[in-house]
């Protein structure tokens, strides 16, 4: 235990230069000889980091619980596919239109939180992932109901057509980049100390000036944008889609990256996804006591480090937060 | 024309009422105290000019414009802002993380700026921390920049409060009781602070227990007992008025 706390302060130090290096290995992957079968979990694990750190950006930093990120991660994979199929267009305009479309919903989701606050919050979340995942599999017209999408084509940016194992890891790659530079350009910026804020304190914030509902909207919007260019990818590359992908337990996996590899942390989130989608597949040998072994990894984490391998934020410190109502204030009184 | 007015504030919860129809008023650059036993409105009254209540009744004016029922984001961007009588820092962030929030209402790049890391976002970040800085020194802090406000022992936190309060640059600067919980060569250095501020120009509303610190500070003073104003005037005239003294000690004393 104690080396693992010099390790995590080790990074803390040293986090620019680590994060380089982490970069130089990660580049070569496509040449170390991977099976298909590995490429595909690595290539998956990418989708889930970018899932993972736009789910931090709105929990880990502003402090808002969501059991909904499956829904935009799907709203983001059926749009994309539906722009695909029908109009054949380049994954570049399916991925920013998937994300654009996910971020309006955030948006809708967003406002009617503003009163809401830990438990209360999550459980609307939890709702919206629900009425998501019921209209994906009723709407027959647009979403082919329980039947999926098929034959999604293959990305195209521009006129690469992405179809080998090397380069929808590279395009995968990109996209984490992205999204990893946008969030964490946002986190250190006047922007993102007034959603840390939030989370810390949204009373205090609120009397310093900060716009609470604006910049609740904002974490939202953004962090619905990446799971929505998360899902465009996912469409893409599994050629295949049905409600079955964006259901709830989706969004807990989702959570559980987060909540493991540390709230507030973006290499966190990143370690937690890679993770918790490379644990079920090692302990297959185990068969059916896998699942089992997985949820005791997950129960020991808490027990031994309830802030996350990286992270500064304990989940009951979000969920137990001070309410911001009369009462609460009239006691200063 | 006086810098905050107060009209006729009243705030009942339920059937009790908390302010009954207070009127006062603060004028620019001047040190005004609010005292009065526990449970006398102090707080609800600070509540009500900085948005978190709003009046049943009432009027707030600040610089002759209608500020009542304002939201408190708002009405720090206009320019009052405020401590908290239970400190309420930011604490996992750092004490020049937390005066930088107090930046917020003064500052203006939006997100798509430190996204794409602008020009403005450049020159206002770099600004933003030299100002912080400057704050943290009037404070004395300036050596805890890199702490975690939960780490700061107690003093410093609720100096570090006043420091986020001053860098939203307020025309008035309420302070909630400052002094609670200070030791007296703490609180002697907080009156040197406070008095300081009257120097540099700020208007100063101070709620107060420690009477050495409000009298010897303060050039006006009101005083409120189960949410009405009781007393008004310089020091002077409050330490000799009966009413005061009835209301803090009780009758026949």
């Amino acid at each position: 235990m104690k080396l693992l706390h010099k390790g995590i302060d080790f990074y803390m130090n040293h986090k620019k230069l680590l994060i380089m290096m982490l970069l130089v290995p990660i580049m070569a992957v496509p040449f170390f000889g991977f099976s298909p079968y590995m490429m595909r979990m690595i290539t998956l694990s990418g989708i889930y980091i970018i899932l993972a750190l736009s789910l931090n950006l709105l929990t880990g930093f502003t402090g808002q619980v969501s059991l909904g990120h499956a829904a935009f991660y799907g709203i983001g994979a059926y749009t994309s596919a539906l722009l695909a199929i029908r109009f054949d267009l380049s994954f570049v305009y399916t991925a920013i239109a998937g994300g654009l479309v996910a971020g309006f919903f955030g948006l809708l989701l967003g406002l009617p939180t503003l009163r809401l606050n830990g438990t209360y919050l999550s459980i609307v979340t939890l709702g919206f992932c629900e009425i998501t995942r019921l209209v994906a599999l009723n709407w027959m017209d647009l979403t082919r109901g329980p039947m999926g999408l098929t034959g999604i084509p293959l990305p195209k940016v521009f006129s690469w057509v992405i179809d080998k194992d090397a380069e929808f890891f590279y395009l995968i790659l990109i996209l984490i980049i992205l999204t990893w530079v946008a969030i964490n350009n946002l986190i250190k910026s006047r922007t993102g100390r007034a959603l840390i804020s939030i989370r810390e304190d949204e009373l205090a914030a609120e009397a310093m000036g900060i716009n609470i509902l604006k910049y609740k909207l904002i974490a939202f919007t953004t962090a619905a944008f990446f799971a929505g260019i998360a899902g465009s990818f996912y469409a893409h590359y599994a050629s295949f889609i049905d409600p079955q992908s964006f259901t709830f337990d989706e969004s807990i996996q989702i959570l559980s990256m987060v909540i493991l590899g540390g709230m507030g942390s973006n290499l966190g989130a990143a370690f937690g996804a890679v993770i918790l989608v490379s644990i079920p597949e090692m302990l297959r040998g185990l068969q059916e006591y896998r699942m089992l072994m997985y949820g005791a990894v997950l129960v020991i984490m808490m027990l031994m480090r309830p802030q996350g391998l990286l992270g500064n934020v304990k989940l009951g410190d979000i969920l137990n937060k001070k309410p911001v109502n009369e009462e609460e204030v009239s006691q200063d009184a | 024309m006086h810098k905050l007015q107060i009209e006729g504030l009243t705030k009942t919860f339920g059937g009790l009422t908390a302010v009954n129809n207070v009127a006062m008023h603060v004028d620019d650059n001047e040190i005004v105290g609010l005292i009065g036993p526990n449970g006398a409105g102090k707080t609800t009254l600070f509540n009500m000019i900085t948005g978190l209540y709003t009046p049943t009744s009432g009027q707030l004016l600040y610089q002759e414009k209608d500020i009542t029922g304002l939201k408190p984001d708002k009405i720090t961007d206009i320019g009052i802002a405020r401590t908290f009588q239970n400190i309420r820092l930011f604490p996992m962030m750092t004490a020049l993380e937390n005066v930088m929030i107090g930046l917020h209402t003064r500052t203006h790049s939006t997100m798509f700026d430190s996204i794409l890391r602008t020009k403005r976002h450049r020159t206002e970040e770099k600004n933003n921390i030299q100002r912080a800085m400057e704050i943290l020194e009037m404070v004395g802090l300036e050596s805890k920049q890199d702490e975690y406000s939960k780490n700061l022992p107690y003093g410093e936190q609720r100096k570090l409060e006043i420091a986020r309060a001053m860098a939203s640059n307020p025309g008035i600067l309420l302070l909630d009781e400052p002094a609670a919980g200070m030791n007296e060569n703490e609180t002697a250095e907080l009156t040197g602070f406070i008095k300081g501020l009257k120097g540099l120009g700020m208007t100063v509303l101070v709620i107060e227990h420690d009477m050495r610190l409000v009298m010897s500070i303060c050039e006006r003073i009101y005083v409120l007992d189960y949410g009405s104003k009781i007393a008004e005037g310089v020091p002077k005239e409050i330490q000799s008025n009966p009413q005061v003294i009835e209301a803090y000690l009780g009758k026949g004393a």
